[in-house]
């Protein structure tokens, strides 16, 4: 376990490298810094600037500084924001961005393996037929499409939610509903497929002689054993919620990353989008390293390689 | 079996004919019955899939029409009108193509006199005056033409599409039964011009995919070895590497205008194009395992060995013998690639990275359904619309996928 931590984490470091590195050039192709805007400041004042904050030495140097002060949690101050670190626009962002995404993923287990063990009970029942058509339409429709159309109806039609913002947690429940659905959706299925299959299994047949209550095989044995498709499914479902979270908080005027990241891209905040990118490649890092490591305890068939 | 001990010659001759009976009847026998190839089998059982073929039968009419947009009375995607139509619900009043106060088919002829003019003009003219003649005349037909107000400068085919369209329904143009938008446009019309952008890029960036995914991969898996560890070790980093934000970079450094003039015009590269290959670029990295995963099973067959040892390199054997042999799980990954591709393009249209005006696309149109939502009005046909038609699409690829899925799967050949 611990060598597979260990190898884990160097790739990761290998990985945020990469991202680092690339994103760097990307920035640098661009050509106009952070101080060309509509006031044209006078070409010495700008020499200055430039030279205070290091854009005048080469690349090669540049990008060196950078990376050591990165590998230091260091990334600077915003160019855009007035009065605000790197540091402090993410420590912002990212639990608001963050009990969002956990919201939307909860909701989406929750609701989806609850309707996928239904479903497989139950298999060919009305419910089965309603979750499964549910599910379909939950997978296929896009987020954004959703969460408009549920602005449109829940907020202006029916008056139930607030229109955007952030705070309380009326506000919350509309932007994780949308967020989390495609994947209930997903997820339900898998669940429904992996149940249905365990279901014809001997061990469960062995349960159900030894006497346990119908709930308890299913809660209990099947579950364990249906549930590693949806277990491998949650690194997919964190990318995706990561880059679904990105329009739901530009609908819902939700001030998280990816609101700051999509306002840094297109204003050339360098540091700010080279930081929330690092975050995000970390984040997505951590939960398939989590992944991995959860499959393994739940399969004890599975090495960790 | 037995030849029989010849008791005279005419028996002998009666036996080699029934022989002979005996082996047409095997042949007519054979003939009879067909073998099935693996596509044969696998359109049977797409065939007996009923939400595959309507969803197929979706998918070609989707395309089919948007193909030939151009030819549909459908009314101007761009000619906006603040005055009169600025954001009006669905309705069946009769629209007819203008451009400014008078009808198109008055202000084509009018055109077509003046050029025709000028080119009587030249006829008599000469030298230099001829030359800046000619020049004129061009720059009128690509400035003043009415179409170039109406469908934003046509290319040549669409500009003969739309003759055609004159010719078949003159100013005759479907009623706004779709609605307008923030700018008086109609929102039909620009549904309609939006799945070609959206159409496209689905395909052209599902081919990149497809190409890029299939070559490394089945390079990898042929290879095998140290090359197939180094290769597989690259996608597993970019694999955790979030896309989207690379992309986005990309795309806003590629928009802005400087580098748009100096690095792309000149090579006649758009930003549309840029797009189409940023997108086939970043989704090959599942296409690239599962081929390779194929390749490896595949390459101790034996008609591997057989063509080796008809002297064929390792291309030869791999885009010739081994890539058409991965080309089931190909297809069936490809039709989860392509709702993909067109969910990302209209993804980053939403946020304003994709597609840009004048040009349409699907979520460009969702997006600007959003954008004039207030808590006053919702102009609840601007999201509808746009909306259902890009779930419809995704919602066909999805269940055709699956079709296709169960129709390719080798463990149900001949049931």
């Amino acid at each position: 376990m611990a060598a597979f931590l260990l190898k884990r984490f160097l790739w990761m470091v290998l990985t945020l490298w990469i991202v680092f590195t690339v994103t760097f050039f990307l920035m640098r192709a661009v050509p106009g810094g952070p101080f060309d805007g509509e006031k044209q400041l006078s070409p010495a004042i700008k020499r200055n600037i430039e030279k205070r904050y290091h854009f005048d030495d080469p690349l090669a140097v540049q990008y060196l500084d950078n990376l050591r002060r990165a590998a230091m949690f260091d990334f600077g101050p915003s160019l855009k924001l007035e009065d605000y670190t790197v540091n402090e626009v993410i420590a912002e962002g990212f639990p608001i961005s963050a009990s969002l995404g956990i919201f939307a993923m909860v909701f989406a287990l929750t609701l989806g393996t609850t309707a996928g063990i239904v479903s497989a009970i139950k298999r060919h029942s009305a419910y089965d037929v309603g979750f499964m058509i549910l599910a379909t339409v939950g997978v296929a429709v896009p987020n954004f499409v959703l969460a408009s159309l549920a602005v449109v109806v829940f907020v202006f039609q029916v008056h139930l939610f607030p229109a955007a913002g952030w705070g309380t947690v009326r506000q919350l429940i509309l932007p994780a509903l949308c967020l989390g659905a495609p994947f209930a959706g997903y997820i339900a299925r898998l669940t429904r497929t992996g149940m249905l299959e365990v279901m014809g299994l001997d061990y469960i047949r062995t349960a159900y002689a030894k006497g346990l209550s119908h709930r308890r095989v299913v809660l209990r044995h099947a579950l364990k054993g249906a549930i590693t498709p949806v277990i491998s499914y949650l690194g997919p479902a964190t990318a995706g919620i990561l880059t679904g979270s990105l329009v739901l908080e530009r609908i819902f005027a939700i001030p998280g990353m990816g609101s700051h990241f999509i306002e840094a891209a297109t204003q050339r905040d360098y540091p700010l989008a080279m930081g929330v990118t690092l975050v995000y490649t970390f984040l997505l890092f951590f939960m398939n390293t989590l992944v991995d490591v959860s499959y393994a305890l739940i399969d004890p068939r599975i090495k960790l390689g | 079996m037995s030849a029989g001990t010849p008791s005279s010659s005419n028996t002998d001759h009666d036996q080699a004919a029934q022989q002979r009976r005996r082996y047409e009847e095997l042949l007519r026998e054979a003939e009879s019955i067909k073998g099935v190839s693996l596509w044969q089998d696998a359109w049977r059982r797409l065939r007996r899939n009923r939400a595959a073929m309507i969803s197929l039968g979706f998918l070609v009419l989707m395309s089919v029409s948007a193909v030939l947009t151009p030819l549909a009375p459908l009314q101007s995607p761009m000619a906006s009108d603040l005055k009169n139509r600025q954001l009006k619900p669905p309705t069946l009043a009769a629209q007819t193509l203008t451009v400014g106060e008078q009808s198109l088919t008055d202000a084509l002829q009018k055109f077509r006199a003046e050029i025709n003019a000028l080119k009587q003009e030249i006829a008599s003219a000469e030298g230099e005056q001829k030359a800046s003649l000619i020049k004129e005349v061009a720059e009128r037909e690509r400035r003043n033409h009415p179409y170039a107000a109406l469908w934003h400068h046509p290319g040549f085919i669409t500009s003969r599409l739309i003759d055609l369209r004159m010719m078949l329904f003159g100013n005759y143009s479907i009623p706004s039964i779709c609605g307008s938008d923030g700018l008086g446009r109609d929102v039909l019309s620009r549904l309609f011009w939006g799945a070609r952008v959206s159409l496209i890029v689905g395909i052209v960036g599902t081919a990149v995919s497809l190409l890029i995914g299939v070559s490394y991969g089945a390079t990898a898996g042929y290879c095998g070895g140290w090359v197939d560890n180094a290769m597989m070790r690259f996608v597993d980093v970019l694999y955790s590497v979030p896309f989207i934000f690379v992309v986005i970079f990309l795309i806003t450094i590629l928009s802005q205008d400087d580098i748009k003039r100096e690095y792309l015009e000149p090579y006649g590269i758009d930003q549309i194009m840029i797009f189409y290959v940023v997108i086939g670029a970043i989704y090959w990295l599942t296409m690239s395992r599962v081929v390779r995963g194929q390749v490896m099973s595949l390459k101790h067959e034996q008609f591997v060995d057989a063509a080796r040892t008809t002297g064929a390199g390792g291309m030869r054997i791999i885009f010739r013998h081994l890539v058409p042999n991965v080309m089931g799980v190909v297809i069936v990954y490809l039709s989860l690639t392509i709702p993909a591709v067109m969910l990302f393009e209209a993804f980053l249209s939403f946020l304003g990275l994709g597609v840009s005006p004048p040009d349409v696309s699907w979520g460009l149109l969702i997006n600007e359904g959003v954008q004039v939502i207030t808590p006053i009005r919702t102009f609840w046909w601007l999201v509808l619309f746009p909306g259902l038609t890009l779930t419809l699409t995704l919602f066909a690829l999805n269940f055709l996928g699956d079709g296709l899925r169960d129709a390719l799967d080798p463990r149900m050949k001949n049931r």
